[in-house]
């Protein structure tokens, strides 16, 4: 068997150098920054939500403009969960994302029947309804004001959730950690190989006896069970969850993200992710649109640029300092 | 039965000038084959324009109207050229991404020039009454409205199905090679249509505007309307853009009145069913045999 | 009676108001080389799309090895040993050689729903993907981007990615269209090594290579089935020589017909 190229399909199980680096930075950030702990929280579950994302578009190529129902679904199990009194945190994470993966396990066979345009129009169409649902439904979702006094018992029975945020800030890294490399495994099989097929021409790989859908829908269901479960991590962690988890914002924001990192690629959203909600940051103390613009403008710039995304930029660079560049 | 009269011709003007801007979508979009997520935008700074020139320049309505449909046009050509010319062979979520790049461009910069309230719109005398029809007092611009939408859509009808420019276009979005070879500009084609198709969002927005609030989120908020009555015309059948466009205008306008509450559910539900039942008449391509 | 590999009967097919393909019935013996000419427009593709059921017939059967596979998608088929190549060729274009093949490799042996194992590590799959594509040797371009690949050689990874699927009937689809000429004795003898017992349906336009392959032709005619006979038969019969061939066959020697 030949030596497979690094860039292979088939070479990603493979380990990679930005991996541990990232972790580490992760960690440093409790060190360094520690005055950032709870933007840094949000960030972490931002990362996965985008991670969730990057499976469906990257790997299946689905585009999806709804995707936030499954987030937000997952946000208000946790929260609702908790009040009810179900206060041990990671088996209420667990449960949202249950859910979550439940709802996608009913659509899924139907909505992915379809491709490009109507699947866009169809997802949004799901998306709004949810929203306006859940906007209506004051009784179970508090509508405009949501849910707060969400209080959850120490993790693990031993770690309180306090207030300088470390626990909150571990607690988020750790399933980011641990959902990573499930996912990364997922991709790097025979099945995460056959998704990227069913990527490049569904219809050869229905010639090739592959009947596409079932596989689609596995990875509608393993992607909806993670956005649930960073849903929930927010719920959880912010002790509140408000309509803006179901808004359509958030289903257009974590499509910039992961294209703003690049798509395909699974690390796209650890990069993508802190740099958007930088930007929108940063802009917003100019005043409230700019941020609008500048991501607006940023986006035509990173399709017309290629759409390796900042990664891809970052692969180019260090592949011309290694002196690689076989093959990509 | 006053009630069912309100219904219907507050639906039918509602649903007419959806169908005025979707036509122009389905100009852009469906002729020349790039998801146009970013039409919306157009209308609004049609709307806008129109608004400000009125209430700013004092200028008479239909002229206001006039030209702010004039502006977009040749604001819309410069940005064919620019930004739309790349995206004929871009991938589709390539090009969902520019166009939604534009409409945060777009929302922002209305939000920066007008503020983020909703701008009233004022109607001149001549048309801010109402008229007595016998069953049903009902608003004189909305019949004014109604007769407009009519008769550009009729024009739009007959330029397209009747005449060599409508065969042009289509021939060139078919084959573009080879339409070029027989000697036809082509991108000048596709230049003009997309002007025409962003001329009659402009003039949707505008002449729309005290049924369609103008707002900086304008171009999101009716996308989701729009997007559905473009997709469920088919490839390019201006009947069925009016039939679906009156379907969602009355159904909209139904839902509101009935049940305020609830209204934003039963367009969207009304949108998945449609979907999901005229499946086949989403851009059904052309099979070559 | 010896089972058919491959056995269409009576299909017909309409696209709205356009006859395509009438009455036409099809028997493959396995280990059967039977080439498909016809004029352009006869229905040729649309024949091969109803045969791996891509296309749904009006009316008519179409049974693998004595199976009545006629309401089975594409995808059934295949897994019953029904392949088929295109024409124009449906490769991954951004993936390696390799990974079009192992494609092909992990789908046959059921492999494409283990979510756990890597499949960079998967040996035996790998192996067997390899060893098609020396094969048909194309071990040079093994990691190369199919799309930056010659087109002859594209056209030789269809044929890889139809071998890997084990294919039991196999249904090529102009495989030297588009292959310049220096490159298509490559793909005769990746044709002329396929094994034995599979039964090929092969639609060519080139006769220098339904010469080389075909045992038997059958002509296909403005959808209708003209006639089905050994390669000698069917190139010397004059109906077939008017029809597919035109005037142009027949000798210049009677000159003044016709105003030529």
């Amino acid at each position: 068997m030949s030596p497979l190229p690094r860039s292979s399909i088939l070479s990603r199980h493979r380990f990679n150098l930005a991996e541990p680096l990232w972790w580490g930075l992760a960690l440093g950030v409790i060190i360094l920054f520690p005055e950032y702990l709870a933007v840094g929280t949000s960030v972490l579950v931002m990362v996965l939500f985008v991670l969730s994302y990057d499976l469906l578009l990257g790997f299946a190529g689905v585009l999806s403009l709804g995707h936030t129902v499954f987030f937000g679904i997952g946000a208000y199990a946790a929260g609702l969960l908790a009040l009810a009194g179900w206060t041990e945190a990671v088996t209420g994470v667990l449960a949202a994302g249950a859910i979550s993966a439940v709802l996608a396990a009913a659509l899924g066979p139907f909505l992915l029947r379809l491709r490009g345009l109507p699947l866009i129009m169809i997802t949004l169409s799901v998306g709004l309804v949810f929203f306006e649902a859940a906007s209506k439904a004051t009784w179970l979702t508090g509508g405009d004001d949501g849910l707060s006094g969400i209080e959850l018992a120490p993790l693990f029975g031993r770690f309180g959730w306090g207030m300088y945020g470390h626990t909150k800030y571990l607690y988020a890294l750790g399933w980011l950690f641990f959902l990573f490399y499930l996912t990364r495994r997922i991709v790097a099989s025979p099945f995460g190989v056959a998704l990227q097929g069913i990527r490049e021409n569904d219809a050869r790989m229905r010639l090739m006896g592959n009947p596409v859908l079932p596989h689609l829908v596995v990875a509608y269901v393993i992607s909806a069970a993670i956005a649930g479960i960073a849903g929930a991590l927010l719920t959880q962690t912010n002790s509140f969850v408000g309509l803006g988890v179901m808004g359509l914002d958030n289903s257009i924001d974590v499509l910039i993200m992961l294209v703003l990192g690049g798509v395909g690629r699974l690390f796209g959203g650890f990069i993508g992710a802190p740099v958007y909600m930088l930007v929108k940051h940063f802009a917003s103390l100019w005043g409230p649109y700019y941020w609008m613009f500048m991501i607006g403008a940023l986006l035509i710039v990173v399709v017309r640029v290629g759409r390796g995304g900042l990664l891809g930029i970052i692969e180019r660079v260090t592949d011309r300092l290694t002196g690689r560049g076989v093959n990509r | 039965m006053s009630t069912l009269a309100f219904i219907l011709l507050y639906g039918v003007s509602y649903g007419l000038v959806l169908c005025l801007i979707a036509l122009g979508m389905l100009i852009t979009m469906g002729l020349m084959r790039v998801v146009n997520l970013a039409h919306g935008a157009f209308a609004a700074i049609g709307g806008y324009l129109s608004a400000t020139l009125i209430a700013h320049a004092g200028m008479p309505f239909p002229l206001a109207i006039c030209s702010a449909v004039v502006a977009v046009a040749v604001l819309s050509l410069a940005v064919e050229r620019l930004v739309y010319v790349y995206l004929y062979t871009a991938s589709e979520l390539d090009q969902v991404l520019v166009t939604i790049g534009l409409d945060f461009i777009v929302v922002a910069a209305l939000a920066l020039f007008f503020g983020p309230d909703v701008l009233p719109t004022r109607l001149p005398e001549s048309l801010a009454g109402s008229v007595d029809l016998g069953f049903r007092t009902f608003e004189v611009y909305r019949i004014v409205v109604t007769i407009v939408c009519i008769a550009v859509i009729g024009a739009l009808w007959l330029g397209f199905e009747r005449t060599t420019i409508g065969a042009q276009v289509r021939a060139a979005v078919d084959n573009k090679s080879m339409t070029q070879a027989m000697g036809i500009n082509v991108p000048r084609l596709f230049s003009l249509t997309f002007a025409l198709g962003c001329g009659l969002a402009a003039l949707g927005g505008a002449m729309g505007a005290p049924m369609l609030p103008l707002e900086p989120m304008w171009p999101f908020k009716y996308l989701i309307l729009i997007l559905v009555i473009v997709a469920l015309s088919g490839s390019g059948n201006i009947r069925a853009s009016v039939g679906v466009a009156m379907i969602v205008g009355i159904v909209e306008t139904a839902g509101r009145y009935f049940f305020p509450q609830f209204a934003a559910f039963f367009i969207y539900l009304l949108l998945i069913a449609l979907m999901i039942w005229r499946r086949d008449g989403l851009f059904a391509r052309r099979r070559t045999a | 009676m010896s089972e058919f590999a491959l056995e269409a009967r009576g299909l017909n097919k309409t696209f709205g108001a356009l006859l395509v393909t009438h009455d036409v019935s099809l028997s493959l013996a396995p280990g059967a080389r039977r080439a498909l000419i016809g004029p352009n427009g006869a229905g040729k593709t649309t024949l091969v799309g109803l045969l791996s059921g891509v296309i749904r017939p009006n009316s008519g059967t179409v049974s693998l090895f004595g199976v009545d596979v006629t309401a089975r998608g594409a995808a059934q088929r295949t897994k019953r040993g029904l392949v088929r190549t295109f024409q124009i060729s449906s490769l991954f274009p951004k993936l390696s050689v390799l990974e079009n093949v192992f494609l092909a490799v992990s789908e046959q042996a059921g492999n494409s729903f283990n979510l756990w194992r890597a499949a960079g590590r998967q040996r035996i799959l790998i192996k067997r993907a390899e060893s098609i594509i020396e094969k048909l040797r194309l071990t040079e371009d093994m990691h190369r981007c199919v799309s930056e690949i010659a087109y002859g050689r594209q056209r030789l990874v269809e044929i890889a990615i139809a071998l890997a699927l084990k294919p039991k009937v196999l249904l090529l689809d102009e495989p030297a269209a588009g292959i310049p000429s220096g490159e298509v004795g490559l793909l005769l003898e990746a044709i002329a090594s396929l094994p034995r017992d599979i039964a090929i349906l092969m639609i060519e336009h080139d006769m220098e290579m339904v010469r080389n392959f075909a045992s038997e032709i059958t002509v296909l005619v403005q959808g209708r089935l003209l006639m089905t006979g050994s390669p000698k038969e069917v190139l010397a019969s004059p109906e077939v020589q008017s029809v597919y061939l035109g005037s142009a066959g027949r000798p210049r020697r009677k000159v003044g017909v016709a105003g030529a």
